[in-house]
């Protein structure tokens, strides 16, 4: 094991946050908004990926990394307006078991309509390759993905907190009922929350459908890392999240680069267990008046 | 034309009527001589789903063939088929077959761990149990059972024929591979029988690593890989983790030679043309140029309309298999077939160059074994047809024995 390796693999440990960080955000938002355990985000992740497979065809991969998260977003609107909406009052147990529920209907209807084996999405030819940063080569790829990554989590800061529209949600995730005594509605809100959320979700999905199996269960596969990303950083923190998910990164490129590499994802759970210890609420969770 | 519609009432009478005929009408049937069941469990869900939809849709299609052709022993042939889900849900489901449904039979499987548990099920019951899609070496070994037999060719077989590939194109011999083994039974086994292979042919492990099944990223090994610059990167993963390492391979713009010891057509497919490279072991694929394996391709691709997949062959096979074995033995007693198909009579024609029979010590089927190699993707002309097929990977005078030698998974004695 080099000295360069090593380097190498906490980099690449490091940079693996960011798509961590694509998934994480929404299910932070709107459990922090809404107090939906949302279990159906990584269904919402694969659907990204399927829309990324229809579309390609007639728009090309770029025109998919557009309007698939669109069409997500829309399905996600659609879904709070019919059936998160009922839960928003109610024990978090309750829309646990919808979004679990939820989960299994869309991965179910991907079965249906696509069939159970993967599907090939390739790789635009002007992605391909490597990037040279110094000795440290990279798939250029993956510098796309994490620049893409990087804009939507700061245009979502931006919004959260440059415009009156990020201060209502913020207002919102702390106290709605005073919100509502102020005359303000949060409906439309949660709705637009849900569908930044889930559009973000389904962002990731686009993103990884080159790089990883299109298959109906491919959701499982990140809702978990996802959710232990959200659990570290803390509810209601934005940078909560972001810590999180560059730590998660870091610490399954640093046990990998130990060259202990089936231990890799076990360490991601360590790493939760220790932060609960320490921190119950998270690195930099808030206190959140309508969880205590 | 009044007069001619029904009305609320004479739709019930009707349909009761024809419900009535229905439920009569195979009563009529077996008066003459009972259709013949056997049970089908394949897993419909999970990493192993989609070879499961090819095994029912080749087992489904020898069936129509096979009744419209006469049945078995002059019967029509009546699959039940289950999703055999988990070890634990394939026994139990399996124990209900032979209970409670009377099975003659039961077919399928892909999973090693559940064709154990229907193995040790059948032995109980003195049904037979062919499996169609399980490869662990111990299922031939210390597992094996004298009920089961195995239509699906086992590890060994695999490294030994495509290592008999490699050592023909000079990739062994004082070279180095990087491996990559998926972190359960199927890949420790195929590793160990990987490591013997490089240990009897003065090759050298460049370095290698034990890959979670769970695993998608793959960037950590595209890294380690580069850094060890080895001749081969020879795989032994299974369903999506060959998918993940194809398209990250490619992403990571890597160029080491690629191969492996264990293949389905079904993860060529999944990484797509761009992605697939390398050679790899293959019971059969649909681009064999045999006229009997064209044929049934082109019959399969015109009732489902894509190509068979390897598994689809295996269960399909499988069904010819029965048949031969029951007629020959004059009928469906367990005791009788197994004394057949242990016979030197016992030929089968699988579809390949040379007929198949079954290893009286194992129960394995012994066949020919071909490699399939990746096309450039320029060269591509559909998604099905990215690779291009070898001849048999044995000399037509080097015996089948010669492809379970050194296998690791204990041995098997048909005792208790």
């Amino acid at each position: 094991m080099s000295v360069f390796l090593f380097v190498s693999q906490l980099l690449n440990g490091l940079l693996d946050g960011f798509y961590y960080l694509l998934i994480a955000l929404g299910l932070s938002l709107i459990f922090s908004l809404g107090g939906i355990v949302n279990l159906a985000h990584g269904a919402f992740f694969a659907l990204g990926a399927y829309m990324a497979v229809l579309v390609t065809p007639y728009l090309g991969f770029f025109g998919a990394l557009i309007v698939a998260p669109l069409m997500v977003a829309c399905i996600g609107v659609a879904v709070e307006r019919l059936l998160f909406t009922r839960f928003y009052r109610v024990d978090p147990l309750y829309s646990l078991l919808l979004t679990f529920g939820l989960a299994m209907v869309i991965e179910q209807a991907l079965r249906w309509s696509f069939g159970s084996a993967p599907l090939a999405y390739d790789m635009p030819g002007l992605l391909r390759g490597q990037v040279s940063m110094g000795d440290f080569i990279y798939s250029r790829y993956r510098i796309f993905l994490i620049v893409v990554a990087v804009t939507a989590v700061a245009l979502l800061w931006l919004l959260l907190n440059r415009t009156a529209f990020g201060r209502i949600v913020r207002a919102g995730i702390q106290n709605p009922d005073i919100l509502g005594a102020m005359g303000i509605s949060l409906r439309p809100y949660l709705s637009a929350v849900a569908a930044i959320a889930i559009g973000l979700a389904g962002l990731a999905g686009v993103l990884m459908a080159p790089i990883v199996p299109v298959h109906p269960a491919m959701g499982i596969e990140v809702l978990t890392a996802a959710f232990v990303v959200v659990v570290i950083g803390g509810l209601g923190s934005f940078w909560g999240v972001v810590v999180s998910a560059l730590l998660v990164g870091l610490v399954k490129g640093f046990v990998t680069a130990l060259g202990f590499t089936s231990w890799s994802l076990a360490a991601i759970y360590l790493l939760m267990f220790i932060v609960l210890l320490i921190r119950p609420r998270g690195l930099m969770g808030e206190r959140i008046l309508r969880f205590e | 034309m009044a007069s001619s519609r029904l009305d609320r009432r004479g739709v019930l009478r009707l349909g009761g009527a024809s419900a009535i005929g229905l439920l009569a009408s195979p009563a009529i049937l077996r008066a003459q001589d009972g259709p013949l069941v056997l049970g089908h469990l394949t897993p419909r869900t999970g990493f192993l789903g989609p070879l499961g939809d090819y095994a029912v849709m080749g087992i489904e299609m020898a069936a129509e063939q096979i009744n419209a052709n006469g049945g078995i022993l002059g019967r029509q042939v009546e699959l039940l088929m289950e999703d055999s889900v988990n070890p634990q849900t394939a026994s139990t489901k399996a124990d209900r077959m032979i209970q409670r449904d009377n099975v003659a039979a039961i077919i399928g499987e892909i999973s090693s761990a559940s064709a154990l548990t229907i193995g040790q099920t059948v032995e109980r019951n003195q049904t037979l149990f062919f499996n169609t899609g399980a490869n662990s070496d111990a299922l031939r070994g210390e597992d094996c059972k004298r009920h089961m037999f195995h239509v699906e060719t086992q590890n060994v077989m695999y490294v030994n024929a495509e290592g008999q590939h490699f050592l023909n194109e000079g990739m062994v011999d004082g070279k180095r591979w990087y491996i990559l083994t998926a972190d359960y039974a199927f890949g420790h086994d195929l590793l160990a029988a990987a490591r013997a292979f490089l240990d009897r042919n003065n090759g050298e492990i460049a370095g290698e690593d034990l890959v979670p099944t769970d695993a998608t990223d793959f960037s950590a090994f595209m890294l380690k890989i580069r850094e060890a610059e080895p001749d081969l990167v020879a795989l032994n993963l299974a369903g999506t983790q060959i998918t993940s390492f194809f398209k990250q391979y490619g992403e990571f713009g890597l160029d080491f030679p690629v191969g492996g010891f264990g293949f389905d057509t079904a993860s060529a497919w999944a990484a797509g043309a761009q992605n697939f490279r390398g050679t790899w072991p293959n019971v059969w694929n649909h681009l064999l140029d045999i006229p009997a394996s064209r044929e049934f391709a082109a019959s399969f691709t015109e009732k489902y309309g894509k190509p068979p997949e390897n598994q689809a062959w295996g269960d399909y096979m499988a069904l010819y298999i029965v048949k031969q074995a029951f007629e020959e033995a004059g009928g469906t007693d367990s005791a009788a077939v197994i004394e057949y198909l242990e016979s030197s009579d016992a030929k089968f024609d699988l579809l390949k160059d040379r007929p198949g029979y079954f290893y009286p010590e194992n129960h394995q089927l012994l066949q020919d074994i071909y490699a399939i190699t990746a096309l450039p993707p320029d060269e591509v002309e559909n998604e099905w047809d990215i690779f291009t097929a070898s001849g048999a990977l044995l000399a037509e005078d080097q015996p089948l024995e010669d492809l379970l030698k050194d296998a690791v998974g204990g041995s098997c004695s048909f005792s208790a």
